[in-house]
Order: C-alpha cells, then sequence, then structure tokens
C-alpha cells in the first residue's frame, strides 16, 4: 500500500485549521491596528517591581497622550498591576469585544485579576490529568485573546506587562510582529544582573528592539528627611545598559510608603525619547 | 489532518461531529466515492489538546466570541463579565427565539463565568436556523454541531 502525502491530497483539511490559526492572527493584528505602540515590561527576575514600574510608566503615559495608554498584564498567574492602577472589574462585554477596566488616570487594564476569585489560582477546567501537555497553549491563548478580544479603542500606548522569565517575550513577538520594543527592569544586584541579561539576551534573539533599562530600588530615600542612603550592591542597570547597548532610563530609589516610583523629570524625557 | 479512502483514493468528506459520552469526542468522515465511514474518536485529553490551539475541529461555523477560549477553558469567577443584555439575545436582523423552561433552567446551570457567551451562542445558533424555540434537544443538537465541549 503507498499513500500520497498530505499535499498531494489537494482537497482542505476539513477543519482548516491553518484559516482557523490565521483567523485568530488576524484578528489580533485587526485590533492593535489603533493602537500606536505596544512595548513590553519585561525582566529575568521576579521581584524587582516590575508591575510596580509598569503602573507608572502607564500613569505617566496618560498623563502625556490624555488617558490613551493600556496595560495588559500578561503575568496571568500572579496578577498584581490592575490592584496596583486600582483597576477593578467586573468586565462588561459587547459586540464591539471585551471592555477593559478603567483605572486610575484613566488607564485602561486587562487581567487575569479581573477573571479569578480573590486568593484563587489560574486554573484550568477539565480534565485535569496531565495539564503540563496544554498548559502552556492555554496561557498563550489567553494572552492573544487579551491583544484580540479586548476593545482597546485608539490608544498611544499599550504596556504588557510580561511576566519573569525569557519566554513570555518571545511568545509577545510571535502574537505581534510589529511590536515597538521591549524595557527591561532590574534592580541593582549583580544576581538580577545576571538573570535580566538571559531575558534580554531571549528578547534580542527574537528580534525585539530594547528599548532601554530602568533600575528599581536603586538605594532608597528617607521618607522623612529625603537622604538617600544604599539598598542593595551593585550596579546592575547601568551595566545592562553598557552591556546591550541601551540607554538607562532610570534609577528609582526606594521610597518607604510610596505607592508608586517616582520618575524624574529628565528619566520621563528620557522615556518618552525612546518611546517615540 | 485529512482521512484518504484507500480503496477509492479520494479524500473522506466531514460529515458530523458528537460527544456520545465519557468526554469522549467524535468526528464521522465519508468517502464521496464508495459512500464508506470512518469516525476518529478522541479522549478528553487528545480533545483538549487540540482546542488549546483555539480551534475547532471540523471547521468553525460561527464567529468566535470576545474571549472564546478563556471563558470555555479558566475556572473563573462567577461575577467576571457582565454581557450586554441585547447581546445575549443573539446578533443580527432575525426574529429572537424564544427559550422554554427547560432550556432556562438548563442554562441556569452553566456557570456564571461562561453563560452569558453560551446564551448568545445558541442564540444565534437557533435564528440561523430559523428555530424559534431553543429547548435542551435544540442545545444538544448545537453543542455537537458547534463543537461547544468546553461549555
Amino acid at each position: 500500500m503507498s499513500f500520497r502525502t498530505y499535499r498531494d491530497v489537494t482537497g482542505p483539511d476539513a477543519s482548516r485549521v491553518l484559516d482557523q490559526v490565521g483567523a485568530q492572527r488576524a484578528r489580533v493584528r485587526d485590533r492593535l491596528a489603533t493602537v500606536r505602540r505596544v512595548v513590553a515590561v519585561m525582566s529575568g527576575k521576579g521581584g524587582v517591581g516590575k508591575s510596580f514600574v509598569t503602573a507608572a510608566l502607564a500613569r505617566l503615559g496618560a498623563a502625556r497622550w490624555l488617558e490613551r495608554v493600556g496595560v495588559l498584564d500578561a503575568d496571568l498567574r500572579s496578577p498584581t498591576v490592575a490592584r496596583l492602577l486600582g483597576a477593578a472589574g467586573p468586565l462588561r462585554v459587547t459586540d464591539a469585544g471585551v471592555h477593559p477596566a478603567v483605572g486610575a488616570a484613566g488607564v485602561r487594564v486587562i487581567s487575569t485579576e479581573f477573571l479569578l476569585e480573590t486568593g484563587r489560582p489560574l486554573a484550568w477546567r477539565e480534565p485535569e490529568a496531565e495539564q503540563f501537555v496544554w498548559r502552556g497553549t492555554l496561557e498563550v491563548g489567553v494572552l492573544r485573546e487579551f491583544l484580540g478580544d479586548v476593545w482597546w479603542g485608539d490608544l498611544e500606548l499599550l504596556l504588557v506587562d510580561l511576566p519573569p522569565g525569557a519566554d513570555g517575550v518571545a511568545d509577545l513577538r510571535d502574537l505581534v510582529p510589529e511590536m515597538t520594543g521591549a524595557l527591561g527592569v532590574t534592580i541593582p544586584t549583580d544576581e538580577a544582573r545576571q538573570s535580566v541579561a538571559r531575558a534580554l539576551r531571549a528578547a534580542t534573539e527574537a528580534g525585539i528592539r530594547l528599548l532601554g533599562i530602568i533600575e528599581n530600588m536603586a538605594g532608597y530615600q528617607c521618607g522623612e528627611c529625603g537622604r538617600p542612603g544604599p539598598l542593595f550592591p551593585g550596579d546592575a542597570g547601568p551595566a545592562l545598559a553598557a552591556e546591550f547597548g541601551v540607554p538607562l532610563l532610570a534609577r528609582i530609589p526606594f521610597l518607604a510608603g510610596a505607592h508608586e516610583p517616582v520618575f524624574e523629570a529628565d528619566a520621563q524625557a528620557r522615556v518618552f525619547e525612546v518611546l517615540g | 489532518m485529512k482521512f484518504l479512502c484507500v480503496d477509492c483514493d479520494e479524500q473522506m468528506q466531514f460529515a458530523e461531529r458528537q460527544e456520545p459520552g465519557d468526554g469522549t469526542f467524535a468526528a464521522a468522515f465519508r468517502c464521496p466515492g464508495c459512500g464508506r465511514s470512518v469516525a476518529l474518536l478522541a479522549n478528553p485529553f487528545e480533545t483538549r489538546l487540540v482546542s488549546s490551539l483555539g480551534v475547532k475541529i471540523g471547521g468553525r461555523t460561527l464567529d468566535a466570541q470576545p474571549l472564546e477560549q478563556v471563558r470555555a477553558t479558566v475556572r473563573g469567577r462567577e461575577d467576571a463579565f457582565v454581557d450586554d443584555g441585547n447581546r445575549e439575545a443573539g446578533s443580527g436582523e432575525r426574529p429572537t427565539p424564544a427559550w422554554s423552561p427547560d432550556a432556562k433552567e438548563r442554562l441556569a446551570r452553566v456557570p456564571g463565568f461562561v453563560r452569558g457567551m453560551v446564551k448568545r451562542i445558541y442564540a444565534d445558533y437557533a435564528a440561523e436556523r430559523g428555530i424559534a424555540e431553543i429547548t435542551p434537544a435544540v442545545m444538544d443538537r448545537a453543542r455537537s454541531e458547534l463543537g461547544l465541549e468546553e461549555m
């Protein structure tokens, strides 16, 4: 018995799987046609304050661009940026799509925070066995639908708060080939530098343009006297900027009791310069 | 995936899909030459593997709903979404189908996370086929034909 190849059998695949996947991609492309910049905020390491920085960047952008800023929380399993922006569900669904929640400064936000019971982890419906096989695919599916099914409207800037690690940025690039670029967030330590460097390397190898580095918790600022002091050893921010040939956009001190990091005026100018 | 009738050397055509029970997904294909049918049987694990791509086996017949895959797969909170009332009733200019008491009861058992979307899909299914009243039998048929395994 000899068989023809898949391509030799010229009739269409009954499920038209490739067409369906193509339609998914087109949905994302069409939705983002009214979004001028898509910028990932990434870090190889958890706990560096990436979501904190994302929220602050969103507020800055919203002030500059009259609220036309969105945040997509791609940290599906540990969503925090929605709370930092004071955004809450429920999400309204119309024929235009799912409407994002609106947070501080009018920032439009989508996050699994709105979907999950308080304190419950991200979990999938049956079957429960062998979930490791398809969990990653489902998570990319969530990211795809957050991009393509949310009514973002006209935006100057859509920030994507990626989870720690190096994988998320490549997934984002697959879904949004024309994305503007990525911002790297680190803390000063050498451990953070090594970890963030790996993630940034993954980003560059995926063809993503690095826009700059933001060093968070670069010393602390006394809440009473305002004097700066050391917090962590190291200079990961400037070192990463030099290693990757990108600007160090900001060194943000830890400020006890602050609800958001403070970008000095010159740091703001650098951020908006790279965002264009 | 394509199915070839070896005797006729003809590509078999998709005929129908069903969920016969225990999580099995079945898709039937028929040879246009000799009329022979075969059924593809997938266990729940295999079905999920394919559906995790957000595609429908046998092809898509209705437009994708917003966050369709999220709502079908995530264990979400009951009050996560507020579906626009008009939207739930169905789309287009066609008359809105009515819901039988049994169908309403069954719909009420659908988790709130996905209920609004499911209601819309059944309404569209019925309206497109000129069905005036949605009953449990109509819901079963729609589930099978549209590939609503997760809903």
